[in-house]
């Protein structure tokens, strides 16, 4: 056992893989040599050669699209996409290639791709380093889509990505890649370090796709969060004095359905949380699913609190980001009634 | 910068909007392609610097002169039998193709395309690369298919939607898969399997396998980024791989000017890459095998990835969607100069005295007798027209390994 980063277990994971299994390879833009602008492949050209870690041209389309090619081939690609906001021009390599060549080849061809991509806000990065495009993709038939908020989880669910045998759009949450963030962004960081969390088994384990965590355990009202805003739905839960469960859903495609019906039939209440902008969000999906499974054991209509339906704002950082006291107010709004 | 008064002498901007020589009603003219004769172009040995060969892409590789010779450096020298045998396969193509587009009038399928004038690429192609090199192909290489002996039943079956159908009815007719034939998955998204193939031959370089991929666009494809990422990605890592354009001059109403062929070749697109980029005579089977084998050998020799545009006409329709006398001269297809690529070949083997009239109309019947006798078969599996398509159960398989709970609640919805 070691205390990883979300960073540092991540390139654990793939350290893991590279070695367990010569048909993984990871590739992307500054990948290689350098070992990512996050520093998540570090060392990994060095440990096992160039041809298994290394740099592409500056190319999402041409990233994606070999990777399709290696995956009909038998290789299990692993590709590093450096911002999600820079995934657009690979869109349709991955919808309608890789999310779709299982269908229709009858299963004689697959895509066992990995695609590692930083998203989300809170470092200031303007409108196109902080997007939160999840629900582009968890709309996608043949996609499953995972968002870690843990080192623990981030390294025990990229290796069930890359083990699994379908496209994995793999989000990882950058505000969090060094510690966990309350939402008080005038607060000091606290480092992964300090966290149960932290402690990272070295060798391979995995933590299952499909099954979400129990993050914070609660009677008042059920918090749906994935991500960043997992920490953040728990700040507000502690700093409210509302007893919220908050559920991290680590897998939004395949959901657990489960987990989430036996939380709000206990609670009767739900709230949903994402960074993403809020109109065809993934928490309308929620939403409908809570309605669905859960109507009559819902005692008040089921809360969204999301990002604005604007681009994400430089200057307006902290009024686009739906910090502590956006989440209270839902928490609130949902136990009014 | 310079005043206003200086501007007002200059004529004001115009927008060129590029347009074809002949529209319908018009007279068809391919008064501007510069044909240069059989065996002019030199044949590069295959370990030469692409900039060595540079003028191969605004030439045009050429093999038979037009009294059916084979001619010059690129003669391929095939023997009597293989020429035969190639011949017998273009033929079954023609006759497969006029099947099955009459298969889709006569309502039992929704749609079809043809390949008709351009057989000889993808059946010389089949024949240049190995059995087991991996293929990407766009909707018209269906010659690929029939000359690597993929049966024609299972062509059918797959046109038809039927419960044969090796891709369970979910597949647009002709996007054909066979993993064991070393088919890709065809997509109906153009231009996304050209990068593909340059990952399909990196990983085969990676694993240090001794086969190679190829992939077809057609020219109006160049002008998606997919082409680019192609041959940028093929260029940096030196990808066992062959790029084919098959330039049939129009993109379904779009001649190939609207795709930028007016300006340069496209060919000479892969210059910029530092790929060695070869313009050949797509209607001349010995041409075309005799290039895509000098690039097969290169790239099976580590030295990389080669771009081959294939100079044809689309002779017919785009697909069975479109009736192209409403966007080109009705006859122009007879006109195009280069001809017809069946032609050629027994005008070939009858200049060597290993073919006649006798024998080409006996081979004729014979491709028209085996498409007959498969399309029996296929139809007798049932046909989309008559509603005879595989269980609707199937249609929630096959979207992951694994049918998850919300994809087993639909179909339970579904009732199936």
């Amino acid at each position: 056992m070691a205390t990883m980063t979300m960073i540092q277990a991540l390139n654990s994971a793939l350290d893991v893989m590279l070695a367990r299994d010569e048909n993984v390879l990871t590739f992307g833009e500054d990948a290689g040599y350098f070992g990512g602008v996050f520093r998540v492949t570090d060392g990994l050209q060095k440990k096992y050669g160039p041809t298994r870690c290394f740099d592409s041209p500056i190319s999402e389309g041409g990233i994606m699209a070999t990777a399709v090619g290696m995956g009909a081939y038998g290789l299990r690609p692993v590709v590093e996409i450096q911002f999600a906001d820079y995934i657009y021009p690979g869109y349709d390599q991955i919808v309608s290639e890789a999310a779709k060549i299982r269908y229709r080849s009858a299963g004689e061809f697959t895509a066992p791709i990995t695609v590692r991509t930083p998203y989300g806000g809170g470092i200031f990065g303007g409108q196109t380093h902080s997007q939160s495009p999840e629900s582009l993709f968890t709309h996608i038939a043949g996609l499953k889509t995972v968002i870690p908020s843990t080192p623990y989880d981030a390294k025990g669910l990229l290796i069930s990505a890359i083990e699994d045998d379908d496209p994995v759009i793999f989000f990882e949450p950058k505000r969090i890649y060094n510690g966990p963030f309350s939402g008080h962004h005038d607060q000091p960081v606290q480092p992964w370090s300090k966290f149960a969390e932290a402690d990272v088994p070295e060798g391979h384990y995995t933590v299952p796709l499909g099954k979400a965590a129990i993050a914070r355990e609660g009677n008042d009202v059920t918090v749906l969060a994935y991500g960043t805003m997992v920490h953040v739905s728990k700040a507000a839960a502690e700093e409210s004095g509302i007893d919220a469960e908050v559920i991290d859903l680590r897998t939004l495609v395949p959901l657990d359905i489960e987990t989430i019906v036996a939380s709000v039939e206990k609670t009767g209440r739900c709230v949903i949380v994402h960074e993403a902008p809020r109109t065809s969000g993934f928490g309308a999906e929620l939403a409908a699913l809570v309605q669905e499974h859960c109507f009559f054991h819902l005692e008040a209509p089921i809360g969204r609190v999301t990002g604005w339906d604007t681009p994400y704002p430089h200057a307006f950082e902290w009024h686009y980001f739906p910090g502590p006291a956006r989440v209270i107010e839902g928490l609130r709004k949902a136990m009014e009634r | 910068m310079s005043s206003p008064e200086l501007k007002k002498n200059r004529p004001s901007l115009s927008l060129r909007i590029p347009q074809p020589k002949s529209r319908p009603g018009d007279t068809p003219d391919f008064s501007n392609l510069i044909i240069p004769d059989a065996g002019a172009a030199p044949r590069p040995d295959i370990a030469a610097h692409p900039r060595e060969m540079m003028n191969l892409a605004w030439s045009l590789i050429r093999v038979l002169d037009s009294k059916g010779r084979a001619v010059g450096p690129w003669d391929p020298r095939l023997n009597p039998e293989t020429l035969r045998r190639a011949l017998n396969h273009m033929l079954l193509v023609r006759a497969f193709d006029d099947r099955m587009y009459r298969a889709q009038r006569q309502g039992k399928t929704s749609f079809y395309m043809k390949c008709t004038g351009e057989e000889a690429i993808a059946v010389a192609q089949a024949y240049a690369l190995d059995r087991n090199d991996m293929c990407f192909p766009s909707y018209r290489q269906q010659g690929l298919l029939i000359a690597r002996g993929y049966p024609l039943v299972d062509m059918m079956n797959q046109i038809y939607s039927n419960a044969q159908d090796p891709v369970k009815g979910r597949q647009l007719p002709i996007m054909y898969s066979t993993k064991e034939y070393g088919f890709f998955s065809i997509s109906g998204n153009l231009g996304t399997q050209f990068p593909q193939a340059v990952g399909w031959a990196m990983a085969s370089a990676y694993k240090g396998d001794d086969r190679i991929a190829a992939g077809w666009i057609g020219d109006g494809t160049t002008a998606e980024g997919d082409f680019h990422y192609a041959c940028n990605f093929a260029s940096v890592y030196r990808a066992p791989v062959i790029l084919n354009v098959v330039n049939n001059q129009w993109a379904i109403s779009s001649f190939q000017g609207i795709a930028g062929g007016e300006e340069s070749t496209f060919a000479a697109r892969g210059i910029g890459y530092g790929l060695p980029s070869l313009r050949v005579d797509g209607n001349d089977f010995l041409a075309v095998y005799a290039a895509t084998a000098w690039a097969a050998e290169r790239a099976r020799a580590n030295l990389g990835a080669t771009l081959i545009e294939l100079y044809s006409y689309r002779a017919e329709g785009h697909s069975t969607s479109d009736d192209p006398a409403r966007y080109r001269p009705a006859d122009e297809p007879r006109c195009w100069p280069l001809g017809d690529p069946i032609e050629r070949m027994k005008q070939h083997l009858m200049a060597l005295g290993e073919w006649d009239e006798a024998r080409h109309e006996a081979a004729q019947k014979e491709a028209v007798e085996q498409v007959r006798a498969a399309n029996a078969e296929a139809t007798a599996n049932g046909t989309l027209g008559e509603g005879k398509i595989p269980s609707v159960k199937t249609m929630f398989e096959d979207v992951y390994k694994d049918v998850p709970w919300h994809l087993r609640r639909q179909r339970q919805q579904m009732g199936v």
